[in-house]
Parts: structure tokens; C-alpha cells; sequence
């Protein structure tokens, strides 16, 4: 599409905390300038208009319900750019840790026998947006990086492709200027991860979690032989590694991404 | 008057998460009134079962992206509790300060994106930016010093990363303290200008006796410690929350309902300011008698003020407690080790109201059980009785304008609604 075009742009969300759309409302500063270059036309969390004509979808949340799995359908059908916001919608996010258990023994146990008949509890196995749909971009991370959000969105605007790393975290990590978490004596997820947050959890003194998903073609085997040589036990190597379920993305992902 | 009324708001837009209202008059009796909690369940309780609990911040943090510091303090706090981890007062005074930022900004959230629309009559702030150019560049600029506060403790403004069972794992540097002082001093100014704006904004007549549950500690207003105490003075022992607080399942919605054993009851900022009136700080005083807010607060739209009025108590909250990090000159500590293992319950006044996070964790550290109330689910109940009374008042008005009076009250109680999706009792085997 041409620069002069002004686009359409619509948020919507599945199941998820909503923390990704208060990141892109927490662009404070940026927010005026974004809203001179595109229309925002349908955002639900802050705002009643409710369009269903828009050039680019976000969707942030992972798909668990029969009419999210519609409601997905039908945004790629009108949406032009279809991009993912955040983990749950990238890959599923931390949403996945409910798939290992039966769907009917979560609904008894936790809402009561009663539950099982009732349609409002009705819920599938969590799946990531391109399970589902084709995806345009993935904007990866719980949450999502605010910067990552503001250059993908600025590519978009010069009709550029946005580009997500294909690197680890560890490359973000020896930029930040890090200690080495493994060097502190504790375990990381960094090194499968893939990058783009600037390592803002081991800056902040954590751990990268894997929140943004694998890397392309992970050795995860290597990985979890270094997390048992620095101290876990196999099943805890695996467990952490299962933390964000990830590897799963890139399913349907369009090549032009990359 | 109207005799029959059929209102059916379907996804109620500016709030947080999935909700349907739906209202019924026959022959000018409400036959019906529901709030339809339709956000799809996450099982955040299940999430929890068989992980590690060094990992149940992490992941009870996103139970919610707007009160993620809430749900981590909860959870830290229960895990503390279960685990026998005695907290250095350095560590509380920065979860403190990060909890400070976080209401601010979720009360900000609240009255500039969610209410103020309501207040000109718009879908929603972009219209108001060229407007009410002064206004939004105000409310724009509290918000981005509420989340400095959340990014400097905790290292980002939506699920903090610093937060770790035993400690902080990230101690801010002295200059980065002092340049938030510096940015919340010159917020009082504008938050006085806001005042000055919404005490003059009518609000609708509709004045109901309530019942109004928030935690309560002698000498301060409590937000981070505490007992959850009813204005009909009885109080609710932290590991017995479940003996009082009684949830149950409805059949239209995802979330939970609770009721006291007196039967409706409210949580969240109106309670707070309603229960801990004298505690407030001197500024959030001022600003109280200025808009004429004096307990006891009956009228929920009161919620919105009250809001306001704790954003001078908070901002005010985090200054004293700034000074002393400042004063004492924060150093890098090791983490507590637990010691224990067992139950334990987990409470703190979250935006919306009291919450509770009570986990079981084994002598491996795992955690085997969890449970959550939260304040969005505990209002369900107090917003549906609401609504029931509010609708009867608003019968001879156009349908169009019922809609909106009602979808306001609604919004007025700051719903939650992704986080209410996860009020359950579980039971693992």
C-alpha cells in the first residue's frame, strides 16, 4: 500500500491479560504522532466505536474458544496485514501450560461438576493465532517491547517489512552488557531465545524465561544437557523449558518476514 | 413510564476483558439483570500445579497486564508465608513503592481512557486530543510518570521483573530515585487540575446503603498489609478468607460471585476511602473535602473521586517513601531462602479492590494447590444489585440512553474482567 494512504488499524484481543494493548496505550509520548499517520478503528479496551473496515489487524491473546477461532477467520478475511501481539497470540504464550490437562477435568475442578454441562465454560486447547490464521508478523514477547512495537509499526507506515531477530537473547544480552546468568550460578532460557527485548529481565537481575519464544530450529537437546550440568535435575530442565511452550511458532508464517 | 425494557450491551467496550449486560424489564419489574462475564477461563490456578515457586510470580503476574504488580505482590506474599521468608524492610520498602506506581497507573488507566469519554459524550480520548488538547497532554503525562515509578523498581511498566520471592533482584541507583521524586513532585499541580474537572462532573442521584470491605492497619491507609475489614465492623482473619468471603458459580458467566455473610459487598477504591478515611494522606484530604467526599459513600459512581483522591494519597505515599530509600541508600541484598514449606495466603488492596492469592506448596517447592479471589469477581454481585436498583430509576428515559447510563455504572465499578475469569477454588488431587 502507498505511504499517503492512511491506514485503518484494529486491535483486537483473545484470551490474555490485555497487558499488550496497555503497552501500546502506555506509549505515552509516541501516541499523538502515531494517531496523526493511521486511524484506529476498532480497540475495545479504549474505545466504543467498533469498525469491522480495517487495512491492519493486531491480535493480541491465544485462541481457546470455538468463537475466537471464528472471530480469527474473519479478521484475516477483511485484514490486508494480520500481526500478532504479544506471547499468547505469537505462540501461545503461557496460556499453553493449561493444555496438559483435560479439558473437562479443569472445568469440574475448578468451576464444580455443574460446570460440565454449561456452554459459558466451553474452552479448547490453547492454540497460537497461526495455527489457526496466516500471520503477517509476529511480535513476540510477554509483553510485547514497546521499541519492537514502534519500529515494527514505523516500518509498516513506510511500507517496509517488519523484521523480528533470529538471533538469541544471549546476542541482546552481551549488548546490555550483562553478566552472564550461567556465570552467576543460576539457569537461563537464553540461549534458545529468540532476541529482541534488549535482555530487559537478566538487566532487571532475573532470568530470561523464554517468553518470546524460540528460536528457529533450537537445539534444545544441547540446552537441556546444559541445564543439567548447571544443577537441574532432567524434568526440571524440562519443565523450565515447557515454561512458555514454545517452538511452536512459524507454523503458517509467510516467508516474507523473515 | 415505560413498562418493558430489553437491553442486551454486547461487548462492553472500554473495559478490561469480555463482559455482556443484560437487562430485562417486564411491566416495570426487573425480570432480569446479569453481567455476563463471556472472557474465556484460563485456569491461572491449574497453570500453577506441579510448577516451581520461584516461578508463580512470573506467571500469576499475568493473570492480568494492568494490576501485574498486584498479583505479584499477592503471590509473593503467600509463597513468603508458606515458605517461612521473612522479607528485609528494604525489599518492602521498593514493593511498596512499584505497588504505589501501580495503582496510580491503573487508576489514571481508569479515569483518562475508560471515564472521561463517557464524561464528553465520545467513543473515546482520540476525539478529545484535538478537543481537549491541554487535558489529555495532562492525563498523558500522569500516566507516564506512574509507569517511570513501575519501570524504575520493577523494569517495565506491564509485568514487573524485579519481584522475586526473598527480595528484589534489581535496586534502583540513587539518581534514578531522585529524578522520580523530581517527577512526582510536579504531578500535583496537574492532579489538582484533574480534581478540579471531575468534582465538578454531576453524577447521578443513586444513593444505596452498602456493604464495604478493604484492609485495614492501625497508623496507615492500607494498600500493601493489613486485615480485610467490613464497614460493618467485623474483620475477616487472613487464612480463614474463605469462611466469610463465599464464592459461587453462576451459570452465565466465567467469573465467580461472592458474597459476605451479610450479603453484597463492594471492594475498591470507594471502600478504601470510605473505610480508612482518616488515614489518607494530608494532600488526598484536601482533595477529598474539596470535591465534598465524605464517608459513608453510597453512591458508586462515587468510585470514580475516590480514584482520584487516591492518586494524591499514592503519589504522596511514593514521595515518603522515595525520601527514605534515599536516606537509607539501597544496597544489592541476597535473596531470602525458604525455610518452610505449607500454605499460605497472600493479601493486598489491588486497584480494584482486596485480593487474595492463597497457594499449598510441597517440600520440594512445588505448588499443589492455589486459589485466587479477586476484586473484580467479589463486585460482580454488588454490580448486578446495582444495576437492578439504578435501572428502576431510568425507565422513562429513551432505550439509547438507558444503554449508556447503565454500560457508565458498570465502568464506574473499574471492571477487571480478564483477571475476574480466574476466581476459582481448586482442588488438585
Amino acid at each position: 500500500m502507498p505511504y499517503s494512504k492512511r491506514y485503518k488499524v484494529a486491535f483486537f484481543s483473545m484470551t490474555s491479560c490485555e497487558g499488550c494493548q496497555l503497552l501500546v496505550l502506555s506509549c505515552e509520548n509516541e501516541l499523538p504522532d502515531i494517531l496523526t499517520h493511521v486511524n484506529i478503528v476498532y480497540f475495545r479496551e479504549a474505545m466504543s466505536e467498533k469498525s469491522t473496515d480495517y487495512d491492519i489487524a493486531f491480535i493480541e491473546g491465544s485462541a481457546t474458544t470455538a468463537k475466537e477461532v471464528r472471530k480469527l477467520r474473519k479478521i484475516r478475511k477483511q485484514a490486508k496485514i494480520v500481526i500478532t501481539l504479544g506471547a499468547c497470540s505469537s505462540t501461545g504464550g503461557l496460556n499453553r501450560l493449561k493444555n496438559r490437562f483435560k479439558i473437562d477435568d479443569l472445568k469440574e475442578s475448578v468451576y464444580g461438576k455443574e460446570a460440565l454441562g454449561s456452554q459459558a465454560f466451553d474452552t479448547k486447547r490453547v492454540r497460537a493465532v497461526d495455527e489457526i490464521i496466516e500471520v503477517d508478523h509476529h511480535l513476540h514477547g510477554c509483553p510485547i517491547s514497546k521499541e519492537e512495537f514502534l519500529k515494527s509499526f514505523n516500518d509498516l507506515l513506510l511500507g517496509l517489512k517488519p523484521h523480528a531477530p533470529n538471533y538469541p537473547v544471549c546476542t541482546d544480552c552481551k549488548i546490555a552488557g550483562n553478566v552472564c546468568v550461567f556465570k552467576k550460578g543460576e539457569t537461563c532460557l537464553g540461549p534458545v531465545t529468540r532476541a529482541g527485548c534488549s535482555a530487559v529481565c537478566v538487566t532487571y537481575g532475573s532470568i530470561c524465561w523464554g517468553c518470546r519464544g524460540f528460536v528457529d530450529a533450537p537445539n534444545i537437546a544441547a540446552h537441556t544437557e546444559t541445564l543439567q550440568r548447571h544443577g537441574m535435575k532432567k524434568e526440571e530442565a524440562l519443565s523450565f523449558l515447557s515454561l512458555y511452550s514454545t517452538g511452536l511458532t512459524g507454523k503458517k508464517e509467510k516467508k516474507i518476514v523473515r | 413510564m415505560k413498562k418493558e425494557l430489553n437491553i442486551r450491551v454486547k461487548e462492553l467496550t472500554r473495559v478490561e476483558g469480555h463482559g455482556n449486560i443484560v437487562i430485562d424489564v417486564k411491566k416495570g419489574v426487573v425480570k432480569e439483570v446479569k453481567l455476563e462475564i463471556v472472557e474465556s477461563p484460563r485456569f491461572f490456578e491449574v497453570m500453577l500445579r506441579g510448577r516451581r515457586y520461584d516461578e508463580a510470580q512470573h506467571i500469576m503476574a499475568r493473570i492480568c497486564g494492568i494490576c501485574a504488580t498486584s498479583h505479584s505482590s499477592a503471590s509473593l506474599k503467600a509463597i513468603e508465608m508458606a515458605m517461612g521468608i521473612r522479607i528485609t524492610p528494604q525489599t518492602k520498602l521498593l514493593r511498596r513503592l512499584a505497588f504505589c506506581g501501580e495503582n496510580l497507573q491503573s487508576h489514571l488507566l481508569h479515569l483518562f481512557f475508560l471515564v472521561l469519554p463517557d464524561i464528553f459524550g465520545v467513543d473515546s480520548i482520540v476525539p478529545l486530543m484535538q478537543s481537549h488538547p491541554d487535558l489529555i497532554k495532562t492525563a498523558l503525562e500522569l500516566k507516564r510518570v506512574s509507569n517511570e515509578i513501575c519501570t524504575v523498581i520493577g523494569g517495565r511498566a506491564v509485568h514487573p521483573i524485579s519481584l522475586a520471592p526473598g527480595g528484589m533482584l534489581h535496586i534502583p541507583a540513587q539518581d534514578e530515585l531522585k529524578r522520580l521524586k523530581s517527577e512526582i513532585t510536579g504531578t500535583f499541580d496537574k492532579l489538582q487540575g484533574m480534581l478540579e474537572f471531575f468534582k465538578e462532573v454531576p453524577i447521578p442521584d443513586f444513593k444505596k446503603p452498602r456493604e464495604l470491605i478493604a484492609l485495614k492497619k492501625r497508623g496507615e491507609y492500607s494498600i500493601y498489609d493489613g486485615i480485610a475489614t467490613s464497614s460493618n465492623k467485623y474483620s475477616i482473619k487472613t487464612e480463614e478468607y474463605t469462611k466469610k468471603i463465599k464464592e459461587y458459580v453462576v451459570p452465565y458467566s466465567t467469573a465467580k460471585q461472592a458474597v459476605s455473610p451479610k450479603g453484597t459487598f463492594m471492594v475498591g477504591a470507594m471502600a478504601r476511602v470510605n473505610n480508612n478515611f482518616r488515614s489518607l494522606s494530608p494532600r488526598a484530604q484536601k482533595a477529598a473535602k474539596e470535591a465534598g467526599l465524605k464517608p459513608p459513600l453510597e453512591n458508586p459512581f462515587l468510585n470514580n473521586i475516590a480514584q482520584l483522591i487516591e492518586c494524591f494519597h499514592l503519589s504522596e505515599e511514593a514521595l515518603g517513601l522515595i525520601d527514605t530509600a534515599l536516606k537509607t541508600e539501597l544496597k544489592k541484598e541476597p535473596l531470602r531462602k525458604p525455610k518452610s514449606w505449607g500454605r499460605g495466603v497472600g493479601i493486598v488492596e489491588a486497584p480494584r479492590g482486596t485480593l487474595f492469592h492463597d497457594y499449598t506448596i510441597d517440600k520440594r517447592g512445588i505448588i499443589t494447590d492455589a486459589n485466587c479471589v479477586i476484586p473484580t469477581a467479589t463486585n460482580l454481585h454488588s454490580i448486578e444489585e446495582d444495576l437492578k436498583a439504578f435501572v428502576l430509576t431510568l425507565l422513562d428515559r429513551p432505550k439509547a440512553e438507558i444503554q449508556n447510563r447503565v454500560e457508565t455504572l458498570v465502568r464506574a465499578y473499574d471492571p477487571c474482567i480478564s483477571c475476574s475469569t480466574h476466581i476459582m477454588d481448586v482442588t488438585f488431587i
